[in-house]
């Protein structure tokens, strides 16, 4: 709420972050009742969800990073080593960090938690 | 202080600061631009109220300036700040509700999503007016830290959007929480230093002590409030007695029960019945104050009861410093010997000073006196405060 009257609100990019040994664990019946969760989270938070995605394994990744040169050094792998690894996000429009959260919170991540981060200037 | 003036506006300072501050937040929906704005009032203050004599609410006048002031900059600069995130003021006002500004501004001070570090050293700043070479000398760093600390917490504030308001009352009592445990650990700071000549930093205490008196006048309804507030009160009532004449620490056993306060120990037992309603954690440490409070003599003192109490609070909020304590209590129930069984090298106390200090005691009183010796001069290597120090001294002069 500024002097305009217009009510603040900001985007959020909340992170899921996976232990990828746990998921390799399962025999897929924690996956299949991912799926369902994150379907009802849709459902339940529809309103407040401005994208969203699920990643493929880290194997998948391939990180890149300039080489001052002008040149470009392309590597296997995720950008930093970690047991647990991004494996899906997604981005909420909240009017504050409280509610950002209290939404964050219902994401499922049975194998890890999830990071919430504002965009800047409100995305 | 002998002039009247110079003494009121300190007097406004250290009772209304956080009135002020917390109004003017929420009108200039920037902490920095508040602060800037309250700080603007008090010297405003030293030259008005000279002219035209103080006035009857100085708190209003100082708030009034104040806001004024954050209005005018608002105006000027709406147009350079519209791309800023602001301060997110709520909206609860518009319900008819108006709750006191002070807990918009304890509950952004501590929220759970700063470090707890941050939350104490924003609550001593914005709530308390301390300054940051203040604070920056009650906890030991130096004043560029404590100055980075605080200015980091305010950009987190602002930029993650730390909403200016009461929490959602699903959150409340997690959120109440946050606030009393700093609170307490402001207290605790103030009530044993963690270092230097004197035993304690009674400046520290003291607005530890207001802090939790505030937030009981503030959620009147939150057993925990009335709970943290009767520990304080108890803890500060023995304060007198804990060193004599020349400074010298006194063991609890060996304190003059008469130089305990009275009005303390009242004002605490009061309490008491109201804190257990939910047993909650402070609660249950008000109850162990109390014990000792309401005992006349260190020899009558009722182990039993306090043991029972440790024991709950082990249970439900487990803790290596409160497993220590209950060990102590355990000593004077089943003897040292026992005590000595289950008193445990928790990792976490490697350097704690308690735990060989308490081993120390314990020993001594077993008759192990080389033993004792050893883990006394143990306890001293880790003391940084030199009542403290000098106590350990004493007993291994004494030899154990």
């Amino acid at each position: 709420m500024d002097e305009r009257g217009d009510p603040q609100v900001g985007k959020y990019l909340v992170m899921i972050y996976d232990d990828e040994a746990k998921w390799a664990a399962d025999d897929g019946s924690v996956m299949e009742q991912n799926h369902k969760n994150h379907q009802a989270f849709a459902e339940t938070n529809g309103s407040a969800l401005r994208g969203g995605g699920q990643l493929d394994g880290s194997e998948t990744a391939t990180s890149i990073r300039s080489d001052g040169n002008g040149g470009y050094v392309v590597t296997d792998g995720t950008f930093a080593e970690t047991k647990e690894v991004m494996g899906g996000y997604y981005i909420i429009e909240a009017a504050d960090l409280d509610e950002a959260l209290a939404i964050a919170k219902q994401v499922p991540s049975p194998m890890g938690g999830v990071e919430v981060r504002p965009l800047v200037n409100g995305g | 202080m002998a002039d009247p003036i110079a003494q009121a506006v300190a007097e406004a300072h250290s009772t209304e600061w956080a009135s002020v501050l917390a109004a003017t937040a929420r009108v200039a929906a920037d902490l920095d631009l508040a602060e800037d704005c309250v700080q603007d009032a008090y010297a405003k203050a030293l030259v008005h109220w000279r002219e035209q004599g103080v006035p009857k609410k100085p708190g209003a006048w100082l708030t009034t300036v104040a806001t004024r002031r954050a209005l005018e900059h608002r105006r000027r600069d709406d147009v350079a700040r519209r791309k800023l995130p602001l301060l997110i003021p709520d909206e609860q006002a518009s319900d008819g509700v108006f709750p006191d500004d002070r807990l918009r501004l304890v509950f952004t001070c501590c929220h759970p999503a700063l470090a707890q570090e941050a939350q104490i050293a924003l609550t001593l700043r914005l709530v308390c007016g301390l300054s940051s070479a203040e604070i920056a000398k009650a906890f030991l760093v130096k004043e560029a830290t404590m100055q980075a600390r605080i200015t980091r917490a305010k950009h987190k504030i602002s930029r993650s959007g730390i909403a200016y308001r009461i929490p959602l009352l699903a959150d409340l009592p997690e959120r109440i929480d946050a606030v009393l445990d700093v609170v307490h650990l402001v207290y605790t700071a103030g009530h044993t230093a963690a270092d230097g000549d004197e035993l304690t930093r009674p400046d520290l205490a003291r607005r530890g002590l207001d802090l939790a008196r505030m937030m009981r006048l503030l959620v009147p309804e939150s057993s925990e409030a009335a709970g943290l507030l009767a520990l304080l009160v108890l803890t500060d009532s023995r304060q007198a007695a804990r060193v004599d004449d020349d400074g010298r620490l006194v063991l609890m056993e060996d304190q003059d029960r008469s130089r305990w306060d009275e009005e303390l120990i009242t004002e605490g037992l009061e309490l008491v019945p109201e804190a257990l309603a939910n047993a909650g954690r402070f609660g249950v440490m008000a109850a162990i104050a109390a014990v000792h409070a309401e005992t006349k003599r260190w020899e009558d003192t009722d182990w039993q009861e306090i043991l029972g109490l440790y024991d709950l609070l082990l249970a439900r909020w487990p803790s290596p410093v409160v497993a220590l304590n209950r060990v102590v209590a355990l000593s004077y129930v089943d003897g040292p010997e026992a005590a000595l069984h289950q008193l445990q090298d928790d990792p976490a106390l490697a350097t704690y000073p308690y735990l060989a200090s308490t081993r120390a005691e314990l020993l001594r009183r077993t008759g192990r006196d080389a033993e004792a010796q050893a883990a006394y001069e143990e306890a001293l290597a880790f003391t940084s405060n030199a009542v403290e120090a000098e106590f350990l001294q004493r007993r291994i002069t004494r030899g154990g």
